[in-house]
């Protein structure tokens, strides 16, 4: 099943262009990693996709993005961007508890019940795999988290809210091997119920997760194919030279 | 010669430095000197808590208490009527406004800081005063509430403009992951913006406070200088501020009612350094 259906997406920040005329298919259920150097636009194509680029007011954009068969232009902004979970580059745990951190959205979102709240934020805990080390420390601040388990949290802060897809932008940048490894192993399990649409700098994280992947260049979508294919036998030569080290 | 002129000009600028922070501790000390004298023959106790401040009867009572409520009561009005308005401004200034309005609105609340307190005490003597008299039918519209009004817009330009300063000092990211969960503008605004600038904003709230407290010309103007124990915002106060300078071209040199008003001058310098020392620290808090 498709989920994001992008069609000729065009955007401009004033003049220069960063993204050109892109045209691809996000499915259910897989983990599409995008790679390409800094400043091929695999950022702007992630916060299109939940409209988080409609902040930026000298943006302009052209094509069209469809979720579920639908315009995302035309959906109401707060609920395209809570089905479009995002988990940010460096992890971003509020001063608050490990608990509230992720109940803080929940709540957000109307919620007062204190039993489903708990519930929520156990699962969402559970989901991002972080739960076996923060059960007994829930009333700590969430500063005193390894980097890794913060963005863990992130990940289940997001996840509480309820999405549908979530979208990491380089969610490993910040992070130690080990606890790449561990957030790594997190999206991978969340592939399950959830859509993943993964930004990454990191070309050996895309061929470890990703099932598909995409390479931007210069605000292009070169190429878009299975990571087994992509990495051994890749239809453009830019790609090779890419993913190879030729340049990036 | 050269070396010469380095040296001269090194120490001209070392001197300069150092009269700055000579003039203060002169003041200082000369308020202490003069201030202090009236306490050989008043009690600070009675000082501070006395009821009266009759400073030219015989013998002379001179008790503060009217004067330190007059002012709190003008200063406590003010901050109540800003501190909202102020801080609503501010958010709507560095996150709602488009930018013409935005520019609009800030070269206006500089130029009500530009405005000085004389004139807004005239403006507010034949303006304000008759409607608050009509408006709570009073025998006389100089009351608490007038000063606390007039000062509450001279507290505007401060607050709004330091806590604007601290809203946009909040990073980039925290917005952006609000809005990521699907918060509402709104939400953003009152759930994450405003709590992570809270320490700036009260440090906002703080200096704003410190302009009210030690403001003279408007206060007087206004507030019917009437030095007894107000009962409630709509009688006539006098503040610490108001009773200086209203007196000291009467007092004698030399006389306890002299020394009396150094002594206010003591309160309210204590007073408004503990308010700064507190938005100091707030503002300290921010950076770290």
């Amino acid at each position: 099943m498709v989920k994001f259906d992008i069609q000729n997406l065009s955007i401009w920040f004033k003049e220069a262009q960063a993204l050109k005329d892109v045209t691809m298919q996000v499915e259910a259920h897989e983990i599409l990693s995008v790679i390409g150097p800094s400043n091929s636009g695999k950022t702007t194509f992630l916060r299109t996709l939940n409209r988080l680029n409609d902040l930026e007011l000298s943006l302009r954009m052209q094509g069209f993005v469809y979720f579920e068969g639908k315009d995302i232009r035309t959906m109401d902004v707060e609920l395209v961007r809570k089905k479009m979970g995002m988990v940010f580059a460096l992890p971003l745990p509020l001063p608050l508890s490990i608990f509230d951190n992720v109940a803080y959205g929940v709540r957000m979102h109307g919620e007062h019940n204190k039993k489903k709240i708990i519930q929520a934020v156990q699962e969402a805990l559970q989901q991002a795999y972080i739960w076996d080390e923060v059960k007994d420390r829930l009333s700590e601040s969430a500063f005193k988290l390894s980097g890794g388990q913060q963005q863990r949290l992130c990940i289940a802060r997001t996840l509480a809210v309820g999405p549908e897809v979530i979208l990491f932008d380089e969610p490993c940048s910040g992070l130690d091997p080990i606890s790449t490894a561990k957030v790594e192993e997190t999206m991978l399990k969340l592939k399950e119920q959830y859509t993943i649409v993964l930004v990454t700098n990191n070309v050996k994280q895309a061929a470890r997760v990703g099932d598909r992947t995409a390479f931007f260049l210069m605000g292009e979508l070169i190429e878009l194919e299975k990571t087994d294919k992509i990495f051994t036998s890749p239809a453009q030569a830019r790609t090779n030279d890419y993913i190879s080290g030729k340049f990036g | 010669m050269r070396k010469i002129k380095e040296f001269i000009f090194e120490r001209l600028i070392l001197f300069s430095g150092l009269a700055s922070v000579f003039f203060v501790l002169l003041i200082f000390f000369f308020l202490l000197k003069e201030g202090l004298a009236v306490f050989k023959t008043v009690p600070i106790g009675d000082f501070l808590a006395g009821k009266n401040w009759y400073p030219i009867s015989d013998p002379a009572q001179l008790g503060i208490l009217p004067l330190i409520l007059g002012s709190l009561m003008v200063t406590l009005g003010a901050t109540i009527i800003s501190v909202p308005i102020g801080t609503a401004c501010a958010v709507y200034i560095a996150e709602v406004a488009p930018e013409k309005i935005k520019n609009f609105l800030k070269s206006g609340i500089e130029l009500l800081a530009a405005i000085p307190s004389v004139v807004l005490g005239f403006i507010g003597m034949v303006t304000l005063v008759p409607w608050v008299k009509k408006i709570f039918h009073l025998p006389t519209g100089l009351t608490a509430l007038s000063g606390s009004i007039m000062l509450a817009f001279m507290a505007m330009p401060t607050i709004v403009s330091i806590a604007e300063d601290a809203l946009y000092s909040v990073p980039k990211s925290y917005k952006e992951g609000a809005f990521a969960l699907g918060a509402t503008h709104w939400q953003t605004i009152w759930r994450v913006l405003l709590p992570s600038a809270s320490s700036g904003i009260l440090a906002a709230v703080m200096l704003g406070i410190g302009r009210v407290i030690g403001e003279t010309m408007a206060v007087m103007m206004i507030t019917g200088n009437a030095a007894r124990i107000p009962q409630s915002i709509l009688q006539p106060v006098r503040t610490l501020t108001a009773t200086i300078a209203a007196e000291m071209g009467e007092a004698v040199v030399g006389s306890e009612h002299y020394f009396a008003l150094f002594a206010i001058g003591i309160v309210l310098f204590v007073f408004s350094f503990a308010i700064n020392v507190t938005a100091e620290l707030f503002l300290h808090k921010d950076k770290r």
